[in-house]
């Protein structure tokens, strides 16, 4: 096996040398009946070539985003990611190195850390930021029970247009640690009443912007009739890019920002691994889940970086900690932290704008399709649009006629009586063509 | 400001710094300064036209301030990047021997199939009809991992291990509710030599956390657990293999002591990979263990992640499995997404999406490329290679419970260095300077000074041989008393010893601009 250095003769050898005759006298502890006589009923081994054959035939199964004008998002989205990003995630010292626990040796992971947490507290607008978590919606879990170690309360206020999928995860967790949650409903227009949901019994408000269906929101006044009754507000993104054209968070008062990494730097993946980004208040950081990076010095007084203020962490406190979280997104959060730096502020600013350019100026061209009403008055790259005919259908229709239309609205809350609604995402990637052949194909299938 | 920039600020003690050079570089040993300290704000590495003029529909939230963000050309990039990845150890640099993180080879082939345009270019919520490939990988991994331990269900969406863990424990007070218990047993029985993770995952769910006594062999014992156990019991969180690098050969009685007292068996599977092929989970009565993909499986350890935690289940918890899951449909493959989708009775979701996609491919391809023979010899040679080093230190270092085969990992303590002035740690940093990466250390908690040992198969023999000479030497020079070598230590490492103390006493977590500069811009 190409894996496995050892020779027969080695092995031989080396049994000698441990003083037992073969190699199952080291399983002795293994019960006799439940020690395996022959190898499990899987295939043998295989070379490079017929893995590559196997996994390239799946593969093929499946319809790429950059084979078909692509306008798939919510939550996740297709952006060009730079050929420098993918070299350097496969630099052997990067992709074969452990978490940082031997700093003197991992200065390498420890200052991009360190650099990482600097962007994501700037882009956010928030005072410290976190290491990164597993993904957004993972992450917006921990925030939540986080506002419950800091306020001592334990309800959750849930915004209507925050991703299903993110309610789901918190309201499991909250579900299992005996949490209140109170989730508003569906808000298609970004509307709704969360004010009035604001107690002083409210531990924290979640609210996503832009949220699900693409609304912009105004956090100000959230935040303001939080804090007046005790609680925090917890600002949500699922499209990073949209930090760079609107204002942060952090300037509209949010005390905990928490959000999905995947558009810079990382690829679709078909869901995973993605780069949850963790922002707070410096006064709530030793109540914050994951790791830090931190600097210091080393013992001649040249600046150097740690992990950091682990006392909340698991492996010291263990049932006390402020999470279970072992680890963090480390090679997703170095494409981040990569393709950030490349982008820059002129970059990114820039990258933010042609995103929302290109959306309005799909939002338009739908716009004058039959049979197809643009809800949104606000919006950033994605927005809800009212087609005539239940959306998983059109979607499926167009999937036949080579378009990755968007995400039927049912898809992510069936039964909720909005089955004609459509998300649709734009980003740089897509071109007039792109745009040409979606109009096209609607007005064919509506 | 050549201090600003990280340079050194006084000499080595070592003589590192007998030649100092005008840049503080030393050759191939660059010093490289913060990003912040080196990138231009109006500076990029990308290329994009700026879009026709557009009426913008944000509603007035647009941006005012500037970000704070620098950026390098692409040049500058490259260097920053490949600077920094040579103050780093991995895997493919040397030995990297840390016990419990199983640092096995990661195959460039598992690199090459996750950036199949079919796998890494397919986004979550496309229609069904265009992934038919991706449910098909989910599907033959879930094959894979149930065959290897004989069970007969699994969850992929666990993003990490711990995170493999929560879902199991959530599972497992979803079975306990089911059957009315909830209020009763809320009682998790975890070993003091667990991973953190355990404990700290049943306290997340609002489990009380009762320890189970270390003993004096390394091994759970049955009695001391049927003592612990009664009608509050909900569960026990066992790792098998345990932290000691021992298999507990009670394991059996354990879980039907579980069974008979109406609890459940989690097993924490870090150490599966000593046992891959060579005993299957299931047949030892657990109900159920994530698989750290990253560890058993190969998946690169990316340096702190990105992770993959699959839960494997045993019937009686199977129903109770979150979504999303993959099943046969009258179209081929589905999906289901929603738990009034779902037949059984999912406990609920534990991640947007569907999980790790791009490690459960890089995880099929080391399964498919080791094949049922290779897995299996994976684990001999790793276990073989963990005695043969057991072998070659135990008459110099000291094993706190007697010198017996281990599996995939060997355990020390530091008894043997008593009165030397050495401490684990001190070893560890001197281990550094050998041209090594440290073993774990200081875990177990249970074991004083502790220091966990795993080779991996990957280690050939003459590199074991010369590990464990390197080893001998350094003990052999802890005994005569050349403190010096390890108190000290690193001295030729990127860093010399960091001060973690100050790091965590004013916590400095990002780069603010220096005062004087930031005056001047006022």
């Amino acid at each position: 096996m190409r894996y496995l250095p050892l020779s027969e003769t080695d092995r031989g050898e080396m049994l000698a040398r441990i003083g037992v005759k073969s190699v199952d006298d080291l399983f002795a502890d293994i019960p006799k009946d439940k020690l395996l006589k022959a190898p499990v009923d899987l295939p043998r081994r295989k070379g490079e070539l017929e893995v590559e054959r196997i996994l390239s035939r799946m593969s093929s199964k499946n319809v790429s985003a950059s084979s078909v004008p692509f306008f798939v998002g919510a939550g996740a989205y297709k952006h060009h990611v730079p050929a420098t990003v993918d070299h350097l995630i496969q630099r052997s010292e990067f992709l074969t190195s452990y978490t940082p626990y031997q700093p003197e040796i991992a200065q390498g992971t420890l200052q991009y850390l360190f650099e990482f947490q600097t962007q994501v507290a700037a882009l956010t607008g928030m005072e410290v930021a976190n290491a990164s978590m597993y993904d957004g919606s993972t992450g917006t879990g921990e925030a939540v029970l986080m506002a419950h170690r800091v306020t001592k309360r334990r309800k959750a206020v849930l915004s209507g247009g925050l991703h299903p999928h993110y309610i789901d995860v918190v309201k499991t967790l909250s579900e299992m640690a005996s949490d209140e949650v109170k989730a508003l409903a569906a808000d298609v227009s970004g509307t709704e009443d969360i004010l009035s949901q604001i107690d002083d019994s409210t531990s924290c408000v979640v609210v996503q912007s832009p949220d699900v269906f693409g609304n912009v929101r105004d956090l100000k006044p959230i935040a303001e009739k939080a804090h007046k009754h005790g609680a925090l507000l917890i600002a949500v993104f699922t499209e990073v890019v949209s930090l760079g054209l609107l204002s942060s968070p952090g300037s509209q008062d949010a005390d905990i920002v928490v959000g999905e990494g995947q558009s810079i730097g990382n690829a679709l993946n078909f869901g995973g691994p993605y780069v949850g980004l963790f922002a707070a208040k410096s006064k709530y950081i030793r109540q914050m889940p994951g790791r830090l990076c931190g600097e210091t010095v080393d013992a001649d007084g040249t600046r150097g970086f740690v992990l950091t203020l682990s006392t909340r962490e698991q492996h010291i406190r263990r049932d006390k900690a402020t999470s279970n979280i072992c680890t963090n997104s480390g090679l997703c959060c170095l494409a981040f932290t990569i393709h950030m730096t490349l982008l820059g502020e002129a970059g990114l600013t820039r990258l933010a704008r042609i995103n929302h350019a290109n959306a309005v100026k799909l939002a338009d061209a739908l716009g004058n399709v039959k049979g197809v009403e643009v809800l949104n008055k606000t919006f950033f790259n994605e927005f809800t649009v009212k087609l005539a005919k239940p959306a998983a259908e059109v979607v499926e229709r167009l999937a036949e006629k080579g378009v990755l239309a968007g995400v039927p609205v049912s898809r992510l809350l069936p039964g909720a009586g909005l089955d004609n609604l459509l998300l649709v995402a734009s980003t740089e990637v897509n071109t007039d063509e792109d745009r040409a052949a979606l109009v096209a194909a609607l007005k064919e299938v509506l | 400001m050549l201090n600003r920039q990280g340079r050194p600020t006084a000499a080595g003690e070592a003589g590192t710094n007998e030649h100092p050079t005008f840049t503080g570089n030393k050759a191939l040993a660059q010093v490289e300064p913060l990003l912040f300290e080196i990138g231009r704000a109006d500076t990029t590495g990308v290329d994009l036209d700026e879009p026709a003029s557009f009426t913008p529909r944000l509603g007035g939230q647009e941006r005012k301030d500037a970000i704070g963000l620098p950026g390098l050309s692409e040049p500058e990039t490259m260097r920053h990047y490949v600077r920094l990845s040579q103050m780093n150890y991995g895997i493919d640099t040397g030995l990297f021997p840390l016990g419990s993180c199983t640092m096995k080879h990661n195959a460039r082939l598992n690199e090459r199939m996750a950036r199949l345009p079919g796998i890494s270019d397919v986004h979550p919520l496309q229609p069904i009809s265009t992934v038919q490939g991706a449910l098909e990988l989910m599907s033959e991994l879930a094959r894979y991992l149930m065959t290897l331990t004989g069970t007969k269900a699994v969850s992929l969406s666990p993003k990490a291990g711990a995170h493999g863990e929560l879902c199991g424990m959530m599972a497992i007070k979803a079975a306990i509710e089911a059957k009315g218990e909830g209020k009763t047993r809320n009682v998790v029985l975890v070993p003091e030599s667990a991973h953190g993770t355990n404990p700290a995952t049943a306290a997340l769910i609002g489990f009380v956390v009762k320890p189970v006594p270390a003993r004096d062999d390394g091994w759970v014992h049955v009695d001391d657990v049927k003592k612990l156990l009664g009608p509050d019991v909900a569960a026990i969180m066992l790792t098998n293999p345990n932290t000691c690098g021992l298999f507990e050969p009670q394991v059996v009685e354990i879980a039907k002591a579980m069974h008979d007292a109406g609890a459940y068996f989690y097993c924490d599977g870090a150490n599966f990979n000593a046992i891959v092929g060579k005993a299957k989970p299931g047949d030892l009565g657990i109900d159920a263990m994530h698989i750290n993909l990253h560890k058993t499986f190969s998946t690169p350890h990316g340096g702190g992640g990105p992770g993959a935690g699959p839960v494997v289940l045993s019937e009686r918890l199977a129903p109770f499995a979150p979504v999303p899951f993959v099943r046969a449909g009258k179209n081929g493959l589905e999906l289901v997404e929603h738990e009034q989708d779902a037949p059984e009775k999912p406990f609920g979701r534990i991640t947007a999406f569907h999980g790790q996609m791009g490690m459960y491919v890089r995880a099929l391809a080391y399964m498919l490329s080791h094949g049922s023979d290779g897995m299996k010899q994976a684990s001999e040679d790793a276990v073989l290679n963990a005695n043969y080093i057991r072998a070659g230190l135990s008459d110099l270092f000291s094993q706190p419970f007697g010198d017996k085969p281990c599996m995939h990992e060997v355990l020390f303590d530091d008894t043997w260095l008593k009165d030397t002035g050495v401490t684990t740690l001190d070893f560890a940093k001197a281990m550094i300077d050998e041209g090594y990466h440290p073993m774990t250390m200081y875990f177990p908690l249970v074991v004083h000074g502790a220091m966990l040992i795993e080779p991996t198969e990957s280690e050939s023999k003459s590199a074991l041989d010369l590990f464990i000479a390197a080893l001998r030497d350094l003990a052999m020079s802890a005994k005569k008393g050349e403190t010096e070598r390890f108190t000290g230590a690193p001295y030729h490492a990127p860093r010399r010893r960091l001060d973690e103390t100050r790091a965590a006493r004013s916590p400095v977590l990002k780069w603010t601009p220096p005062a004087p500069m930031a005056e001047a811009a006022e």
